[in-house]
């Protein structure tokens, strides 16, 4: 079907099926229109309604600003598309070129885009996770009930986790002045995605605005009242604190679980891709059908040492898409890799946190402009003498210069100053707690001795 | 290493006979997009490195960083914002902006447009029957110069006053020690400390008598950052006073000039209004009001494009070829609203990018709406028109057009 | 009508908050708050906003008034 001799057949008259119809999925749809694919197009979501955006869901929704209903995303162009939403899709039949949907229903493709995304890591007692006032924000049901528990003034919320989503829930609430205990099992937070120094930074800046921040702690229990309704919460340091809401903000689970049996090289980590955004067998083969795009693809970067990285980020889906998309209706010679860096940001406490590059690769890290105490600052981080990413607060309109000290390699820490570099301008430790992206778990085995018979086996963990 | 192919063409730029049609120097200096110039100093031409470098945090907007700067550059006085770095960039930047802007002041520009549209009536309604019009001086000078003077708290009847130093001073801008008169130097540098000295005198009166304007507010407003002292707010002051009307007439002007240029722009214009907003961002551009930015200095030694720019040296950003580069604009020299990822340099861009931004948009939108919905049949009367001297903010003198019937 | 900001190209230039400062709020010095779905009686503002962001990050639905996106209502 795929040859170059049909490809113009296919973009005429072909068949593909979308699943996922998130940002990434309706992005790339859009994007196979405008690359003049004519065909039929199928988008799979287990959403019901018009794919929407979900960063507003932290900050704007949960402020009662905005509508859980007003997110849906703007289009660029009609994409013509028959859709099949509130089933999820079961499995991927790479024999047979359908996907499976939960309900048996069975779709038929020649090429399949993949973009099914993450969804909220749930607490991990179901029947504690069951409580009335215990929340999870991932979709905009979630964003839409924990508004609504915060309008209703509750004596305190209780935050676990301190990462993005954890600070920036924490973040609202303060601005709603509602009391705020975040327990973050890290020594700080943000230290997981940007390291020590930046975690102090964090730290402060949460204290600053009132937040009860409880670090080094792991909270063991959500108790909740006769009624079915939280409590309180119990940590491992034999400490508690009375909260009738509780978020849980523990990052995401990959959405790969439906392509347990479909060959692919899927599992917790995502879903393995080249970077023209073609799915990976479980032999590590590349596919010439199968597409990935978004928090679920698990990406090489040649620029960090083609280390495959999955990213939770909004524009990495917006150009992922895009790759995907034209790779999809082109052939060998016209492909793109998708080789952006990552751009991430992050709105909390009034500060505007963005990152260019991945800061988790990296050995050291240090102040390059501004001040740390006015919270308005730069940070450039370094893997063995190069800048491999950088971090600003409050400092957005120099990160392009940053992204150029990456793409070019540039020696870190950076030689030259800046009129306003800090005095005391000395790289430390970039200082990650626990396994980070150098160290990833076991996913597979292989078997096989010759040559002509070693396979690699997934080693499904449970997490 | 770069060639020094170039300092003709910078100085036949800079020369006054190319002021109507710089578009083909600008061509010509593109070639060598960092170019070194036999004085040492460098000029930068294309988009992308224009680009890099107002985001290049090694690049100085101080003169005290410059190794040999031009006589008459290091101004007396505490300078404002615009020539200075962060943090202090940052710091008087607030400061200001909390009155001006958001995310203090949000609704300032939005409130500001019923009296901008009043303000351009009346100046149209005076054109009725008129059969020639200066666009220049019945139009969009005393239009910016009025919102300025009402923002600032600087009266009206004051305007002859500061109109002369205003000129004075800007024609120094680009003053060149060795083609120039020294008189063009002293002349604005006697101007800065007039406009200085008489702003100097307003502020004193708000300190304690507040009225309704950013005078008052900057002198008698206590924000998290603290309040400027005097010097910082005469700096400020005159910086707004300056760009807010010398760049805003440059842009109605320009307008007007592409707009005849293009009757069947024009034409569109009027039955679609609507056009007037992605038709500024077009001449922002195209025919941008400020064309060059004279300096910025390497703080330290910089690369640009393969060029080794060393600590010290005046760089000069050509922020109108940039915006010219067909690398980065696909047909750079159409004139076209309809213009899709219009990213242009008209206003800078980073941390410097221009302040009034916003107003002088709107300035500009409601200016040249009304403009062409109320000429009767425009003309040009001369094609191109008289310039003003200035390289760096260029736009006509006089802007003759006959309307009605011919 | 419908806007996403695209906040990883966004430097906080508030260019948007200036001209449109009911549909986009600047939270703090630099970090923007949108409303995705601002009243259609603010869409002169919102077009001016989208048309003045420095790094152009703003997109506005351009199917606006067609009734394509009901095709997602239904499965």
């Amino acid at each position: 079907m795929t040859s170059a001799d049909n490809l113009q057949a296919f973009k005429r008259a072909g068949r593909i099926v979308v699943v996922g119809a998130s940002l990434a999925g309706l992005r790339a749809a859009e994007a196979l229109r405008g690359e003049g694919f004519t065909g039929s197009l199928t988008m799979i979501g287990d959403e019901l309604g018009e794919p929407y955006d979900r960063p507003p869901l932290s900050k704007q929704v949960l402020t009662g600003w905005v509508p859980a209903d007003n997110t849906k995303l703007p289009r660029r162009r009609d994409v013509d598309a028959e859709w099949l939403l509130g089933v999820p899709a079961s499995g991927l039949d790479l024999a047979n070129n359908h996907v499976r949907l939960a309900d048996g229903r069975e779709v038929p493709f020649d090429r399949v885009l993949i973009s099914t995304g993450v969804r909220a890591r749930p607490w991990f007692v179901e029947s504690e996770a069951a409580l009335d006032g215990v929340f999870v924000v991932r979709t905009r049901e979630h964003a839409e009930a924990l508004q609504r528990a915060l309008a209703a003034g509750p004596s305190r919320v209780l935050v676990i986790g301190a990462g993005f989503t954890g600070s920036e829930i924490a973040s609202v609430c303060r601005e709603r002045d509602i009391p705020v205990t975040v327990a973050e099992l890290a020594p700080a937070p943000l230290v997981g995605a940007l390291g020590a120094m930046i975690g102090d930074v964090a730290a402060d800046v949460q204290r600053a605005h009132g937040v009860d921040l409880r670090c080094g702690v792991k909270v063991t229990q959500l108790e909740g009242d006769a009624q079915g309704r939280l409590r309180r919460a119990h940590f491992d340091d034999g400490t508690t604190v009375d909260a009738d809401v509780a978020v849980v903000a523990l990052g995401g689970i990959r959405n790969t679980d439906w392509l347990r049996d479909s060959g692919l090289a899927a599992g917790v980590w995502g879903i393995a891709c080249d970077t023209g955004c073609r799915a990976l067998d479980l032999n590590g083969l590349v596919t010439d059908d199968v597409f990935v795009a978004g928090d679920v693809a698990r990406c090489p970067n040649p620029i960090y040492e083609y280390r495959l990285i999955s990213l939770e980020h909004w524009a990495n889906a917006v150009e992922q898409a895009e790759v995907a998309a034209h790779n999809m209706v082109s052939g060998q010679a016209d492909r793109w890799p998708h080789l952006t860096l990552p751009l991430f940001w992050s709105i909390q406490f009034g500060i505007n946190i963005k990152s260019v590059g991945v800061p988790t690769f990296a050995d050291e890290v240090v102040v390059t402009q501004g001040s740390v105490p006015d919270h308005r600052f730069v940070a450039a981080y370094g893997y063995r003498g190069r800048v491999t990413a950088a971090v600003s607060f409050n400092n957005a309109k120099w990160l392009d210069h940053y992204r150029r000290l990456i793409e070019t390699a540039a020696p870190f820490p950076p030689p030259c100053p800046t009129p306003d570099q800090p005095a005391d301008t000395k790289p430390v430790p970039v200082d990650f707690p626990g396994p980070a992206l150098l160290a990833q778990g076991a996913t597979v085995v292989v078997t096989g001795h010759d040559p002509s018979e070693r396979r690699v086996t997934a080693a499904y963990q449970h997490r | 290493m770069t060639t020094t192919q170039t300092p003709d063409t910078l100085r036949r730029i800079l020369d006054y006979s190319s002021r109507a049609d710089p578009y083909p120097l600008y061509a010509e200096l593109r070639e060598t997009p960092v170019a070194r110039q036999e004085d040492g100093s460098f000029v930068i031409s294309t988009y992308r490195e224009i680009s890099d470098i107002l985001h290049n945090p090694h690049l100085s907007s101080d003169t005290r960083n410059l190794s040999c700067p031009t006589e008459g550059m290091q101004a007396e006085g505490t300078p404002a914002f615009i020539n200075l770095d962060p943090p202090e960039h940052d710091r008087l930047r607030r400061l200001a902006m909390r009155h001006f802007g958001p995310p203090h002041t949000p609704g300032l520009v939005t409130g500001m447009e019923g009296a901008l549209t009043t303000a351009v009536g009346h100046l149209i309604d005076d054109f009725a029957g008129k059969e020639r019009i200066d666009v220049v001086d019945d139009f969009a000078y005393p239009f910016p110069v009025a919102v300025i003077c009402h923002l600032l708290g600087v009266p009206r009847e004051d305007e002859p006053r500061f109109h002369r130093w205003v000129d004075d001073l800007i024609n120094s801008i680009d003053y060149n020690p060795k083609t120039d008169p020294k008189e063009k130097l002293d002349k604005g540098v006697q101007a800065r400390k007039d406009l200085r000295q008489y702003l100097g005198g307003l502020l004193e009166r708000r300190h304690g008598h507040p009225g309704d304007d950013l005078l008052s507010r900057l002198a008698n407003d206590d924000g998290p950052d603290g309040r400027m002292t005097d010097e910082e707010i005469v700096a400020t002051a005159n910086l707004l006073l300056i760009a807010g009307h010398e760049t805003t007439v440059n842009l109605i002007t320009n307008g007007m000039l592409t707009l005849l240029r293009h009757p069947h722009v024009l034409q569109r214009l009027c039955e679609e209004p609507d056009l007037v907003v992605p038709l500024v961002e077009e001449l922002l551009r195209y025919e941008p009001p400020v064309h060059i930015i004279p300096w910025r200095a390497a703080y330290s030694d910089i690369t640009v494009a393969g060029t080794t720019i060393p600590k010290g040296a005046q760089i000069m950003l050509m922020l109108a070829s940039g915006s010219r580069d067909p690398n980065r604009f696909h047909d750079p020299d159409r004139f076209d609203p309809d213009r899709r990822d219009n990213q242009h340099l008209g206003f800078g861009s980073g941390i410097h990018l221009c302040f009034g931004g916003p107003l002088a948009r709107r300035e500009a939108q409601i200016a040249l709406g009304q403009l062409v919905r109320h000429l009767d049949r425009p003309r040009l009367v001369a094609d191109p028109p008289p310039y003003r001297r200035s390289p760096v903010l260029r736009g006509p003198i006089h802007l003759y057009v006959e309307q009605g019937a011919a | 009508m419908r806007v996403v900001v695209d906040l990883s190209r966004c430097e906080g230039y508030a260019q948007c908050a200036f001209l449109a400062p009911d549909a986009f709020r600047m939270h703090g010095e630099e970090a923007l708050m949108y409303d995705p779905n601002p009243d259609d009686a603010r869409r002169d503002q919102v077009l001016r906003a989208a048309a003045a962001c420095p790094v152009q990050a703003i997109l506005v639905d351009l199917l606006e008034g067609r009734d394509a996106p009901a095709e997602a209502q239904s499965s």
